[in-house]
């Protein structure tokens, strides 16, 4: 069972999940705004664009920031992992600045920076609640009572 | 309702509406996630014991994980119908920092987390920031 600190390795998980979802939501901006118009009553069109090259990398990119996701929160809390994606705020208006030449006016930088100021206070804490535990500690993360690991 | 981004700005309800649907769908894939992971107990251990397969093998016979992946599923298409007809810089900070609000409710009163006055005063840092993004 993990204590309230990380390690290096944690710690490097925790920026992939923070560099991965930037980069895949900024390659499916690119591949969504060089596609037609999508309405509502031809949702399949949805369907399509996932087989666009861009499109297609931003998934490999979120398959990759989803497995480092799924291993952070096996040994932290969901609070205290997501704010680890607040960092990506910063890198999505680098980028979209820098690469997609989209306008960020001044009040939008200082929203980015705020939201990422207010989660490292998050960052700061803890990363995992600590539970009453019963005589069999290893019975402790379990909250819903589903699955357990073989 | 047809959408187009042939017209310059949807408006803000439309956009407030497409956010909402992200950020929702979200949080319900995010806590249903973590409560499975946190069911399934520290990959990186089960990795040790019995490899990659166990772990990986660990997740996908967790079925609360495939209540998460629907909803994250879902989350997903409907980001893309955002990025469609917003701005990668107002959508995508937008509906991380909002799923980290209503996650962070979520998780105090479904995963019985911990979300102290640190949290807390994040999450409010975090709306102010979004309030900002927005204009």
């Amino acid at each position: 069972m993990p204590h309230h600190t990380l390690k290096p390795r944690q710690y490097l998980i925790l920026g992939l999940v923070s560099i991965c979802a930037p980069l895949g939501d900024t390659c499916l901006s690119r591949g969504m705004t060089h596609m037609p118009a999508i309405t509502l009553a031809h949702p399949l069109s949805l369907i399509a664009a996932v087989f666009t090259p861009w499109i297609a990398t931003g998934i490999a990119l979120l398959i990759g920031f989803f497995a480092s996701y799924l291993t952070a929160l096996s040994w932290a809390d969901l609070t205290y992992v997501l704010p680890a994606t607040a960092f990506g705020n910063v890198i999505v208006a680098l980028l979209s600045k820098f690469w997609l030449h989209e306008p960020i006016s001044l009040a939008r930088w200082a929203g980015i920076v705020l939201i990422t100021v207010g989660v490292g206070f998050v960052a700061q804490g803890p990363s995992l609640t600590e539970r009453p535990t019963g005589p069999d500690p290893a019975a402790a993360p379990a909250l819903t009572g589903e699955e357990h690991a073989r | 309702m047809i959408l187009s981004s042939s017209a310059p700005h949807p408006g803000v309800w439309t956009a407030a509406g497409m956010i909402a649907a992200v950020v929702l769908s979200s949080t319900c894939g995010e806590v249903l996630t973590a409560a499975a992971m946190k069911s399934i107990g520290d990959l990186d251990e089960i990795r040790a014991r019995t490899g990659l397969k166990g772990a990986i093998r660990a997740v996908i016979t967790c079925p609360l994980f495939f209540a998460g992946v629907f909803f994250l599923a879902l989350a997903f298409f409907a980001l893309l119908f955002a990025l469609n007809h917003l701005d990668l810089s107002l959508v995508a900070p937008a509906s991380a920092s909002l799923t980290l609000v209503t996650n962070a409710v979520a998780a105090r009163f479904f995963l019985h987390e911990n979300v102290d006055r640190r949290r807390w005063a994040s999450a409010v840092f975090v709306c102010v920031g979004v309030y900002l993004l927005a204009h």
